[in-house]
């Protein structure tokens, strides 16, 4: 087993750099997943999560200039990694201005991700910074756990409202109750409520626009025959929602969300070569 | 005692007092014909600082006439006085200190635009000197750097680590985090950063040598160099002996001097240590041997190896380690559990012929002093 990758481009490195502090702070621990193309954070939904569920993915070619991996067997050519994220966040913080980055699956008193930096310097000789992070290798048997998650058979798809916006009302509510309805239909309208005993707030969005879903969008139900005006909805914990959306580093270039009705809201942000999908289950 | 310290040098001892404060509770104050010393310990005594400021810093430096006065107060009272660096800038002045000895008080005033005067009078404790013992030239290992190199290289740990370890050999120096020998320290992210010789002012090596030291205390010095664009020069031996930071300049001298570990084994780190005289291996990425672990682990039902530890547990009176043989090591290693630096040797044995003129010797402190300093002896 054994990978290694480099990172020399500066804005690739801040670029990576972010991403990964966003999964930092939606978790603390996380499964990081290494095929020949592509890399992901996941967090499998499990009760210790609070049941949120996110898969993060990025493709290796948009981030690394050197990129080699042999996985467990040849059959099975990927590494499953359990990681803390902070930890990768905080090694990659001081190396902004890194003449290049070097990762590589080590072994020290435990398996470890070595990040090695090369630092501009006084002198000819580079600095150089090397973090072992400490990991877990997940064994093959585990790897069902850590799945790509299946696109839910939603009720409603709709584009979210600006982050910014969304952020700040999500907030205030946040100091009113510890439990959020978002609901939305097919015409493009979105409420998030709040309701308690002392108060209820309702913030409306309009002509937000719905993805066009088509036929992969797994879906049995087609659009078509729901009603436009009828409300999808999700009760949530305010703090799951917004730690989502604290956590977010970069204005996606898409963001939406699907809503099984009272099961399930599944907000997904697009990139250019990120994707993140978070799972966040309804409550009574 | 009466001293004037004017314009920009309000801040410069502002920011003595500031990197003080970072070291021990308790500013011990003690005007001597060389000028004002300015100290603090920690409460473990594991480190000392202490600012000089010579007579040609202030414009006006008055020792008192009996020589003999040394006090202490709570730092955080005289933090209050100097409490704003901005405002300190922008309207004070000048800064008198001046001791009241009859009503037992330290009056600091601050003379500020436009008239104003602020006026703090301090109560103090009258105490035993405090000097630690150490000798920065006999030390084996001299560095001197620009402080953006210092505070640049500090900045990779994080700002909650306690214990670093400094590493050199005839051309690099490695700075590493310090993870003590325990359970979860093989679980913890180890950070290393190699420097080469060629970044420092200067860079004399006796020989490999590899020493452990707190960091949090040493973070006060280095925002005071930093400000100050002093190069800073780093004194030390071998483990055990304390690592001596120090800058300097024509009217002031700083020396922050902290206690290191006394370890008989090489720290624990993940980093292959075979390749100090050889440059920097470029790449050793070839040299992992996942292959084997993982092949352990498939046949094992367990889904997280065990590891081996290193090295053995080492018993904890290792690591205290006193300067003299004669002191009663029990006491020094009584200390509690999770204090494992030795404590700064502090007197009671002449001084020898290196000792620097202005480091007056003194009996051990006493906190608490009821009778009357002339029963102590000092020699000088």
């Amino acid at each position: 087993m054994k990978f290694r990758a480099k990172i020399i481009d500066v804005g690739c490195l801040n670029h990576f750099t972010r991403v990964v502090n966003t999964v930092s702070r939606l978790t603390k621990a996380c499964v990081l997943r290494l095929t020949c193309d592509h890399l992901y954070f996941v967090l499998s939904g499990r009760v210790a999560s609070g049941g949120v569920s996110m898969w993060c993915e990025l493709s290796q070619g948009n981030f690394f200039d050197e990129f080699q991996l042999e996985g467990v067997s040849a059959d099975a050519n990927e590494i499953f990694l359990e990681v803390a994220p902070e930890n990768l966040s905080r090694a990659l913080k001081t190396a902004q201005n890194a003449k290049s980055v070097k990762i590589k699956l080590t072994k020290k008193s435990c398996p470890c991700l070595t990040l090695a930096a090369e630092l501009p310097s006084l002198s000819s000789v580079s600095r150089v910074v090397t973090h072992d992070i400490p990991v877990d290798v997940i064994p093959r048997r585990l790897w069902h756990d850590f799945r790509e998650p299946q696109m839910p058979d939603f009720d409603v798809s709709i584009y979210l409202p600006p982050l910014k916006t969304m952020k700040s009302v999500v907030d205030r509510m946040k100091n009113l109750s510890n439990y959020l309805v978002l609901e939305a239909n097919l015409n493009g309208e979105m409420n998030l409520k709040i309701d308690t005993d002392l108060v209820s707030v309702t913030t409306h969005f309009k002509e937000l626009g719905n993805p066009p879903w088509g036929d992969d969008g797994s879906q049995s139900s087609s659009p078509a025959h729901r009603d436009p005006d009828l409300m999808a909805e999700a009760r949530v914990e305010i703090r799951k929602l917004q730690q989502f959306l604290t956590g977010q580093q970069v204005n996606p270039s898409r963001a939406m969300c699907n809503i099984v009705d009272r099961r399930i809201l599944h907000l997904i942000f697009l990139h250019e070569d990120v994707s993140l999908q978070y799972f966040i289950p309804a409550v009574v | 005692m009466d001293c004037v310290a004017t314009g920009g040098n309000v801040k410069v001892l502002a920011k003595a007092i500031h990197s003080l404060s970072r070291i021990g509770e308790e500013l011990y104050l003690e005007p001597l014909e060389d000028g004002l010393a300015l100290r603090s310990v920690n409460s473990s005594r594991s480190a000392f600082a202490c600012f000089l400021l010579s007579p040609l810093f202030f414009q006006r430096y008055q020792a008192p006439s009996d020589q003999s006065f040394r006090c202490k107060m709570p730092i955080k009272s005289v933090q209050a006085v100097f409490k704003s660096l901005a405002s300190l800038d922008r309207s004070v002045e000048k800064c008198r200190i001046q001791l009241n000895s009859e009503k037992n008080r330290l009056t600091i005033t601050l003379h500020c635009k436009h008239g104003l005067l602020k006026t703090h009078n301090l109560s103090y404790q009258e105490c035993e000197g405090l000097q630690a013992v150490f000798d920065k030239e006999s030390c084996a290992n001299v560095l001197q750097a620009q402080p953006r190199l210092m505070v640049d290289t500090v900045l990779h740990f994080p700002p909650s680590l306690e214990e670093v370890n400094l590493s050199v050999s005839s051309d690099r120096v490695w700075l590493r985090n310090h993870v003590e020998d325990d359970a979860d320290s093989s679980r913890a992210m180890m950070t290393e950063l190699c420097l080469s010789s060629e970044e420092f002012d200067h860079f004399a090596v006796g020989s490999q040598t590899s020493v452990t030291f707190c960091l949090k205390e040493l973070r006060g010095l280095l925002v005071f160099a930093e400000s100050s664009g002093l190069p800073v020069s780093l004194y030390f031996d071998e483990p055990g002996s304390p690592v001596i930071l120090s800058v300097t300049d024509s009217v002031l001298e700083a020396n922050f001097v902290l206690a290191t570990l006394s370890e008989d084994s090489h720290p624990k780190n993940h980093v292959n240590t075979k390749h100090p005289d050889t440059e920097q291996p470029p790449d050793d990425f070839m040299s992992d041997d996942m292959d084997s672990f993982l092949i352990a682990m498939e046949t094992s039902e367990l889904p997280v190896p065990s590891h081996v530890p290193t090295s053995p547990p080492r018993p904890t009176s290792n690591r205290k380690h006193s300067f003299s043989e004669e002191e009663e090591e029990e006491a020094l290693a009584e200390g509690p559990p999770n204090k494992k630096f030795c404590s700064l040797f502090f007197g009671s044995v002449l001084p020898t012929p290196s000792q620097l003129p202005n480091q007056t010797m003194q009996s051990q402190e006493v906190l608490a002093s009821d009778s009357e300093d002339e029963n102590q002896t000092e020699t000088s």
